[in-house]
């Protein structure tokens, strides 16, 4: 993407404190954030650094209670009314009773597409997480990759040009992890979508970022921001590159030096 | 699983406790009947054998226990040799008894949905509603039914209705119970991405609270249609009707006409198996057209 200018997600001194019977908890503290148009963008941190948060601020499932936040240049709850993003949870959270076809269709009938469209849109979605023939499949007839891959054609199938993933591989084997990450990284190429990736692992968020987000706990914070130095083309085998490592090695400590160790 | 045998698996064992419940049965009516036999061979001064009080037991005309065999001979006279239309028909009574449990158990399905939807969408519904619910179901039905069917009868409704309303009564309280529990199945992850599509609260009822309730709607159905069938007979019984299950008991007791009693209460247990089991054969079906893992 040439447009760089446009900030996809924008937050300015962002906070958000739970209130809960044990007293406040602050999930998040002075997020200043920009997230440019066509990025992929990790946010990486252990538990209770409110990245997870984060996302759901932009996905206007949380309100923020400090500083402000824009998704598209507005409000995170009209670019929801407007239906901006595509949202991918930790869990495929399929409907048990609907078809493949038919949970990737769940959104096109909620936001009034046309039977044809429909149809167009599945077919089209389901070629690109490789899942063409499966459409008839009822969710408990897939592997656990082959699930998450369907909610992320879910997702895919409306048109947000923004796309916010909550550790959508966390519950996967390593092995199907890596193949998935080279999915989405070819999907993305293709569809120039701006992604937001949560997770905790190192290795997939410099194999997948543009730009990685190192947050810490206590209260939830951004302590680094990486940019990656690595190309958008990407095999797997870049992960044995001494520029890989170098990248991995950054994050590393940035979550060395942001971690309490008071839990 | 699918190798399993009928006769090894479903005949073998109902039918030894079936055996044994009959063997436990006919003791048990030798035992309770013989004291009369013994009575009446003492007034006329006559001896009796053991083994003639036990032929005497097993058919006397107004026996303490009938035996088995008197109520199956009594559900077959007034079933099979009798017209369906004759008031001494048992399929008649049953009749009767069943379209009131048919029309109150509708009803009563239809207000537990609407009641469950209302308090899982209103706040006001929920705290207001569902005490009450409760509170419905700790008054004794044996208790309010005649008062249901004498007010009715006030304001000119009687026949049909007063009866199913009973058994509405009765069976809108699993239902609700069942529904709320139903509409509030989904999880916080699928509720969730209904609000990121930004759905409508009709668009998230319809396609995802409505079929995420379903195992609970028909479990809870289950439940509301036996007790449907417990609801039309309390009904039949205060008001001396005379047809229906509940007037064939009452009659029966009136009269001392014990085998005619066991035989309402076969033909109602019965009638109540199979109204379970058809609920229980849409409840498979439902789920099968869901795609539910067989």
């Amino acid at each position: 993407m040439t447009s760089n200018s446009a900030s996809v997600v924008s937050a300015r001194n962002l906070g958000l404190t739970f209130e809960t019977s044990d007293g406040p908890v602050n999930a998040l503290t002075g997020v200043d954030l920009d997230v440019a148009k066509g990025d992929f963008v990790s946010f990486i941190g252990p538990s209770g650094c409110g990245k997870t948060t984060f996302l759901r601020v932009i996905a206007d499932l949380e309100k923020p209670t400090a500083g402000s936040i824009t998704v598209n240049g507005m409000t995170p709850e009209e670019a929801r009314r407007r239906r901006a993003y595509g949202y991918v949870f930790q869990a495929a959270a399929l409907y048990p009773w609907r078809t493949i076809e038919n949970n990737i269709a769940l959104p096109l009938e909620i936001m009034g597409y046309s039977r044809e469209d429909r149809k167009a849109r599945i077919e089209r979605t389901l070629e690109l997480v490789n899942l063409s023939g499966f459409g008839k499949k009822y969710p408990w007839q897939l592997s656990g990759g082959m699930q998450q891959r369907a909610s992320i054609a879910r997702a895919l199938a409306f048109d947000a040009d923004l796309l916010l993933m909550d550790e959508p591989f966390g519950a996967l084997d390593e092995i199907v992890r890596d193949h998935l990450n080279e999915q989405l990284l070819k999907l993305w190429a293709r569809t120039n979508k701006t992604i937001c990736f949560v997770t905790h692992s190192i290795p997939e968020a410099v194999y997948l970022s543009t730009r990685i987000i190192v947050m810490s706990p206590r209260p939830g914070r951004v302590t680094d921001v990486i940019e990656s130095t690595l190309p958008r083309e990407r095999p797997l085998g870049i992960r044995e590159t001494p520029e890989f490592l170098e990248i991995a090695h950054r994050v590393r400590e940035g979550l060395r030096a942001g971690h309490s160790y008071e839990e | 699983m699918r190798d399993e045998s009928f006769l090894k698996d479903k005949l073998l064992p109902i039918g030894t406790v079936v055996l044994l419940l009959i063997a436990v049965w006919y003791v048990a009516a030798v035992y309770l009947n013989a004291p009369f036999e013994r009575d009446t061979a003492g007034r006329a001064s006559t001896e009796i054998g053991f083994s003639q009080i036990v032929r005497n037991t097993m058919a006397q005309e107004r026996p303490v226990l009938p035996a088995p065999h008197q109520v199956i001979v009594e559900i077959w006279d007034t079933t099979v040799n009798k017209a369906i239309t004759s008031k001494r028909s048992l399929v008649y009574h049953a009749w009767i008894t069943l379209s009131a449990t048919l029309l109150g158990f509708g009803i009563g399905a239809a207000l537990g949905v609407l009641l469950a939807v209302g308090i899982v969408h209103n706040r006001a519904m929920d705290r207001s509603l569902m005490p009450w619910v409760i509170a419905s179901q700790t008054i004794p039905i044996l208790a309010i039914a005649p008062m249901i069917i004498v007010v009715l009868n006030a304001i000119g409704i009687s026949g049909l209705l007063p009866k199913a309303l009973i058994s509405t009564y009765l069976s809108f309280f699993p239902v609700v119970v069942g529904m709320v529990k139903g509409l509030r199945s989904p999880e916080t992850i699928q509720l969730d991405l209904m609000h990121t599509y930004n759905a409508s609260p009709a668009q998230t009822f319809w396609k995802l609270r409505w079929p995420s309730s379903m195992p609970y709607l028909f479990t809870s159905l289950k439940v509301a249609v036996a007790i449907s069938l417990v609801g039309a007979i309390v009904g039949e019984l205060p008001t001396g009707a005379v047809a229906g299950l509940g007037a064939r008991l009452l009659a029966g007791s009136y009269y001392g006409q014990t085998v005619q009693i066991w035989a309402a209460l076969f033909m109602a247990a019965a009638l109540a198996a199979i109204l379970v089991m058809i609920v229980g054969l849409a409840h498979t079906a439902v789920l099968k057209r869901m795609g539910a893992k067989p």
